[in-house]
């Protein structure tokens, strides 16, 4: 092939301690569409927006034609024709599709309607169906996708990145968008796609690189691939963790989740037929890429979320009496001893409150007991100083701000919380994201100690490595439905991996 | 009386106007700028200082030169206005300090600023009374068309005002052009209600964000002048200005941020903020606590608008998305 329309060279870009890519190489071609796959947190995006000028790499070297380049802002990329679709769409919603493609740009005289003809020449070409008066607040997933992507054109990109594009869009509109990308690759445009979908890589693209953990691993043509190279390449080979796991004993089925089914506010649904049965006294795993599904069947179990159909059955080990958690407020389920240990995305988003000391985020499971008008405040001061105490939390005193503590200490001080409450059903999402590998350890120790006290402890996790370790079964989801359930003493990556990143398309069988 | 009331509202609707406008520049940009009734207060007192030296430093006032006697407190007015807008965005923009407080407290430093000034001029005039004269000058910026008053009620309505009242009316035109008809303005807009895409598509969003709470603090700075030279007649007298600069930011909601709007609602506000003086002849027995409750007509109908608004969710007429908010660009 002819020269490489863009060359990196040695990219790495930290964030704090966390390494999100380290001396990463890519080449892509004009006329060419390069996928690159990686699990979440493999440090795709972060790769792209430093080519897109949103982050500036600590090291490494970036060449466009040959020539090296310096690419600080957005409106330097924009400037040597890089146009980035992000996954969410930079667009204004109280203004109109052509409002939205001229922004920024200087084009002489200032005159919408001219623009807006030229806007539907170029969607013309390409045949993109989008009405170039239509406010962006109006608009579907797929014809904002559309805008970004004519927005992108307009301003005369070569290199177009894609990231996940296909994450929002029905599988029509994604063989539409295929479609609009290969016309795109006939006009000698370099289209960079950024996925997880195997099916989709090997669909679409020319050449597949892969990045592991922040890591380049190869570059491979398409033609050569097929789903198991690709799998191995992008979770690697098995890593021994040596995390304890105890056999499960006298086992009893405490929470059965039948068919459930979940929209979410757009009315897309996220949730689809799920049904698995979590036991006491064993550790169940939630695999999966992330935004699969698990964030919302967490919540629709800790009752945040409005299941739509199924139902979620809880064996109550006090009265031996089943009940269904569908129609409960989350109040009464908490009371029913399901606790929610949630590590969401900005971590102490929805478990703590970062300005309050860790007192004060203890109270914040206490402060309906007692009868006095104020809040008691002995107990949860014992109950800080224990949680300090027992899992080691490195913290001037129990009165500091918890915004203030390092992240692991954070999600120790969560999940110490929630533990004490002595639960019978603990769901941990991520709880050991970010973590260094001695308090992940720790966290580890602490589910297992749950297990062993007969809770049934439910983990989202993200590394098939410690999943495979801790869990004694790993249930995978993907789109919002089961792909699979398999026995965490014997899953092999490979197979997690393919059930994770399968499911969309073929609907969930699983090939032996 | 109709005629002198409209006449009158409109000169109480001009301060308002000024104060919307450039409020509705700077949120524009997606600053809440809450000092707005403090550099209203300062534009005023600034102006008040210009006129004060230039007509001291006259052997004879009656020799005072017309092109100074303007030039000289508008030039004043602009620049102490200028520097609180620049505090704000420095504050806000450069080193992200929470909008509201930073606009409470310019409001409060504002107003203390000016009353410290307008004190110490009192003090230094030894005047009688607790307020500053300056004939002279506001001789000049109250000056009218010579033959309004001969056209009747006509005249009174649309033509005895002075050349700032034209130039607020045809500074919210203008504005209204450039939101919505330039460039500029489109990059203003989308600064304001989404600075990622806006930074994405390559706008300098500090740089706008700067620019329009700094025009936006002069252009309503000027509001304070007028108030000041025109309005008061050139008396200035500590806390006289009231609470106009709230008004103005009630007005910006009352216009849903439409300076062409507010051309209308700053008479209708300046209307409501008076009649009470007009319905003595009226309304028999018009006692304080009956105009006190009038007087809050302006914000019961600030209310309402924001209820209908609130209500109908029509996305045009909310408030800019990231309105209070500050942007950084590198956020993980």
């Amino acid at each position: 092939m002819a020269n490489p329309a863009i060359e990196l060279k040695g990219i790495t870009k930290a964030f704090g301690h966390i390494i999100a890519n380290e001396n990463v190489d890519l080449t892509v071609f004009r006329g060419e569409i390069l996928a690159i796959l990686g699990e979440n947190g493999s440090g795709k995006t972060t790769l792209m927006n430093m080519i897109s000028g949103i982050y500036y790499p600590d090291e490494g070297h970036i060449f466009i034609d040959g020539k090296e380049v310096n690419i600080s802002s957005p409106k330097d990329a924009l400037d040597l024709k890089i146009g980035m679709i992000h996954q969410h769409f930079k667009l204004v919603d109280v203004f109109n599709a052509t409002e939205n493609i001229v922004l920024g740009l200087d084009e002489g005289k200032f005159d919408i309607k001219a623009s807006a003809r030229k806007i539907q020449e170029t969607c013309d070409r390409y045949g993109f169906e989008i009405d170039v008066n239509k406010k962006i607040y109006e608009m579907s997933v797929s014809e904002k996708q559309t805008v970004e992507i004519v927005k992108a054109l307009y301003k005369g990109a070569d290199i177009l990145i894609l990231d996940e594009p296909t994450a929002v869009l029905t599988p029509q509109e994604t063989q539409k968008l295929f479609n609009v990308l290969r016309k795109m690759r006939e006009d000698g445009k370099s289209i960079i796609i950024i996925t997880h979908k195997l099916h989709e890589v090997l669909e679409i693209s020319d050449r597949v690189s892969v990045l592991r953990k922040g890591k380049y691993i190869g570059t491979i043509n398409t033609a050569e691939a097929n789903e198991s190279i690709l799998t191995e390449m992008m979770v690697g080979e098995k890593i021994s963790l040596d995390i304890e796991r105890s056999e499960p004993k006298d086992t009893t089925d405490r929470l059965i989740v039948k068919g459930v089914d979940l929209y979410n506010k757009e009315g897309v649904q996220v949730l689809k037929d799920i049904s698995f049965t979590a036991k006491s006294g064993e550790i169940l795993g939630i695999a999966g890429i992330s935004g699969s599904g698990q964030r919302e069947l967490l919540e629709s179990i800790a009752g945040l979320q409005k299941i739509s159909g199924g139902e979620i059955l809880y064996n109550n080990p006090k009265t031996n009496e089943t009940e269904n958690l569908k129609d409960k407020t989350p109040m009464q389920i908490r009371n029913l001893g399901v606790r929610l240990s949630f590590v969401p995305e900005d971590r102490l988003g929805m478990g703590l409150v970062g300005n309050m000391d860790i007192i004060d985020n203890m109270m914040l499971r206490s402060y309906r007991k007692g009868k006095s008008v104020f809040v008691e405040r002995k107990q949860p001061k014992a109950l800080a100083e224990k949680i300090i105490e027992d899992l080691q939390v490195v913290t001037p005193d129990a009165k500091t701000p918890v915004r203030r503590l390092s992240g692991g200490n954070v999600q120790k001080v969560l999940v110490g919380r929630e533990i004490a409450a002595s639960p019978t059903v603990l769901m941990a999402a991520y709880p050991v994201r970010g973590l260094d590998i001695n308090s992940s350890y720790m966290i580890y120790n602490l589910l297992n100690e749950q297990k062993e006290n007969g809770v049934a402890v439910i983990f989202v996790g993200e590394d098939l490595d410690v999943l495979i370790e801790l869990c004694d079964r790993i249930l995978v989801v993907c789109g919002g439905r089961v792909t699979g359930i398999v026995n965490g003493r014997e899953a092999k990556k490979e197979e997690l991996g393919l059930l994770m990143t399968k499911g969309n398309a073929k609907g969930g069988k699983s090939d032996e | 009386m109709l005629v002198q009331f409209i006449h009158r509202a409109v000169m109480q609707g001009i301060p308002l106007l000024y104060g919307s406008t450039g409020e509705i520049i700077t949120e524009k940009s997606g600053n809440l700028n809450l000092g707005i009734p403090g550099i209203m207060y300062v534009g005023g007192i600034s102006g008040v200082i210009g006129a004060f030296l230039y007509e001291n430093s006259l052997a004879d006032k009656s020799q005072a030169n017309a092109f100074l006697a303007i030039f000289i407190p508008l030039i004043a007015c602009l620049l102490g206005s200028l520097i609180m807008g620049l505090i704000y965005s420095f504050l806000t923009t450069t080193l992200r300090a929470n909008q509201n407080v930073t606009g409470l407290a310019l409001t409060t430093f504002g107003i203390g600023f000016g009353n410290f000034f307008g004190g110490s001029l009192i003090k230094i005039t030894n005047s009688a009374v607790p307020s500053i004269t300056l004939t002279v000058t506001s001789s000049f910026y109250s000056k009218t068309l010579p033959f309004a008053s001969k056209l009747g009620w006509f005249g009174d309505v649309f033509l005895r005002y002075s050349f700032l009242a034209y130039f607020a009316i045809i500074t919210a035109i203008v504005v209204t052009l450039i939101l919505n008809r330039t460039r500029i303005g489109l990059s203003l807009r989308a600064v304001g209600e989404n600075p990622a895409t806006a930074d994405a598509a390559g706008i300098n969003v500090n740089k706008y964000k700067y620019l329009a709470t700094c025009i936006g603090s002069m252009i309503a700075g000027l509001g304070g002048l007028y108030y000041v030279m025109d309005y008061a007649t050139g008396i200035w007298s500590n806390n006289a200005f009231g609470d106009r600069g709230w008004l103005a930011i009630a007005l910006v909601i009352f216009t849903v941020w439409r300076p062409n709007l507010s051309i209308f609602g700053s008479i209708l506000f300046g209307g409501l903020y008076i009649v009470h003086n007009y319905l003595n002849d009226i309304v028999p027995n018009m006692t304080m606590s009956k105009q006190e409750i009038i007087k809050i007509a302006p914000y019961l109908v600030t209310i309402i608008v924001l209820i209908i608004v609130s209500a109908r969710k029509k996305r045009e007429n909310l408030p800019p998305a990231s309105l209070g908010l500050s942007y950084f660009r590198e956020e993980r």
